[in-house]
């Protein structure tokens, strides 16, 4: 395989067993440099332990995950300062204002022209308003604006988002979704994103992988998808392979 | 930006003054943090030198031993409140969910520990320096006094409460805030057992062996012979010193050992929840 065409992530048959529970069965996927892929499932589906061991944050118990080459967890060093990720989840420093949050990471990544870079964050995402305001007094919505600059700091090559528009509000939620097409456009960045917003899937994704019980039900783009199972939206179809009605086609086929 | 390397290690500054500078912003934040490293010493001190004061009016022995009681309680605290500054910062990212953000970054474990054994300096400065000068204004007790035997007591002292401090944060990656309560109350194990206040003949010959496996038990020794007996133990020094590289090494290595399972197991996904 040539360097350029080297996949942005690699899975190989990767498996996760906690004690007696399977949470991630045997999957394997690779995702094309500058991609955005979207990782779709339902609670206890694989999703989050599947972006944590791209992330080198657990240790599969089988196979391999690959991130711009390098094998994780074991060569994480080598491509975390080219990584990042978002999650609703995940807090910053509470008392820490915006800007002070944002030095600290800036300096973790080594990031060149820190003042330039959160100033240039800053203006993108619209936090010039509240950058020395503390993080924890920012509403919902200017936390994941916040969160997500964060994310950006490094300009990532790949970027790892969960459920990033989680209890935001449509409008704010839109924007966020603008705002990470936008980056992906510019940047050529591959984006992995786990969601259980299909309009949002079917909007920023070429890709869809969809997860149950650990393994990987179905991946395609959004239209083959529609096409293939009948439906009109993403939200039918994930309704088909939560209650099994795909598989139940696929017999009756 | 440069960073050290000696194969396997690997330390950038840049990344460990970055935390540094996280810590730093989050003391300057709150004014309540900064009396709650000085309050604690302060308080014990005082207690503890008016004990002393009252004691040495009745007692021939301990008018000649002034100074014992002071010098130990202000020992106790770079023990103790070095483990708690350096466990305190690590909580500090468990509290406020940020851990996962730091895992998911370019520091490294070494560089980690590294900010968090400055944080342990830094607040133990703040805290315990105040305290040495109340020392003097109250009792007239000045620790400054003990010299070189001083650098040494401290440098013992501040080994063990990094190699405590070093491995509660391992157990706290490995199994979450429910282990919380160690960070508070894993140092108070030690202090029966090292002879803070007392000589280690006081204790019974089994346990006498326990007392002399502990590095502040020689700290503790070496200053009762240095303020009573005027006589510097340097075979003491160098003894808790070779122990102490033991257990900060065995500490380092338990750490690395914990973060792994932590890793294999998922909880690093877990903290803070």
């Amino acid at each position: 395989m040539s360097q350029a065409a080297e996949p942005a992530i690699a899975v190989d048959q990767l498996v996760k067993v906690y004690k007696t529970t399977r949470a991630v069965d045997g999957i394997s996927f690779a995702l094309e440099p500058g991609s955005i892929t979207g990782l779709l499932g339902g609670n206890g589906a694989g999703k989050t332990t599947t972006i944590a061991m791209i992330m080198g944050l657990v240790t599969p118990t089988a196979g391999t995950v690959k991130v711009l080459g390098a094998e994780m967890p074991r060569l994480r060093y080598h491509v975390l300062h080219k990584m990042n990720f978002e999650s609703p989840y995940v807090d910053m420093p509470h008392r820490l204002t915006v800007r002070q949050n944002l030095k600290v990471f800036g300096r973790l990544y080594a990031v060149e022209d820190l003042d330039g870079r959160i100033a240039a964050l800053a203006r993108e995402f619209d936090l010039s308003e509240f950058l020395d305001r503390p993080t924890g007094k920012l509403s919902a919505g200017q936390k994941t604006r916040v969160a997500l600059a964060k994310a950006l700091i490094n300009s990532p090559r790949v970027l790892l988002l969960d459920e990033p528009t989680a209890s935001l509000d449509p409008d704010t939620a839109d924007w966020v979704r603008a705002h990470l097409e936008r980056f992906r456009k510019e940047r050529g960045a591959t984006v992995l994103l786990a969601s259980h917003n299909m309009a949002e899937v079917e909007r920023l994704c070429e890709r869809v992988i969809i997860m149950k019980r650990g393994r990987i039900e179905d991946d395609d783009t959004p239209r083959r998808l529609l096409i293939r199972y009948g439906r009109e939206t993403l939200e039918e179809v994930f309704l088909d392979v939560a209650r099994g009605r795909g598989e139940a086609r696929e017999a009756a086929q | 930006m440069s960073a050290f390397s000696t194969g396997a290690v690997t330390l950038a500054p840049h990344r460990v003054a970055a935390m540094v500078l996280r810590y730093l912003y989050l003391l300057r934040s709150s004014w309540t943090r900064l009396l709650e490293l000085i309050y604690w010493p302060a308080v014990q001190l005082l207690v503890w030198g008016f004990l002393q004061f009252y004691i040495a009016q009745n007692s021939g022995f301990f008018a000649r031993a002034s100074g014992v009681f002071i010098a130990a309680v202000l020992m106790w605290d770079v023990l103790f409140r070095g483990q708690l500054g350096f466990s305190i910062s690590f909580l500090e990212e468990m509290w406020s969910r940020n851990l996962t953000n730091l895992m998911i970054s370019p520091l490294r474990p070494i560089e980690f520990v590294c900010a968090l054994m400055i944080m342990s300096l830094i607040r133990l400065a703040i805290g315990m320096v105040p305290v040495t000068f109340l020392a003097i204004a109250f009792f007239g007790f000045n620790v400054y006094g003990l010299g070189l035997a001083l650098a040494a007591f401290f440098v013992n002292l501040i080994l063990t409460s990094w190699a405590v401090g070093i491995v509660v944060s391992g157990v706290l990656l490995r199994n979450g805030m429910g282990a919380e309560s160690l960070a508070w109350t894993l140092m108070f194990v030690l202090m029966p057992l090292a002879c803070v206040y007392y000589p280690v003949s006081v204790l019974p010959d089994w346990l006498q062996v326990v007392a002399w496996a502990l590095p502040p038990t020689y700290v503790f020794e070496g200053m009762r012979a240095l303020i009573m007996e005027h006589v510097v133990r340097v075979d003491l020094m160098v003894e808790a010193f070779v122990l102490n590289a033991l257990y900060f090494s065995a500490g380092v290595v338990a750490f690395l050992q914990l973060l792994k399972s932590a890793r294999r197991v998922g909880s690093l996904l877990q903290t803070g929840e």
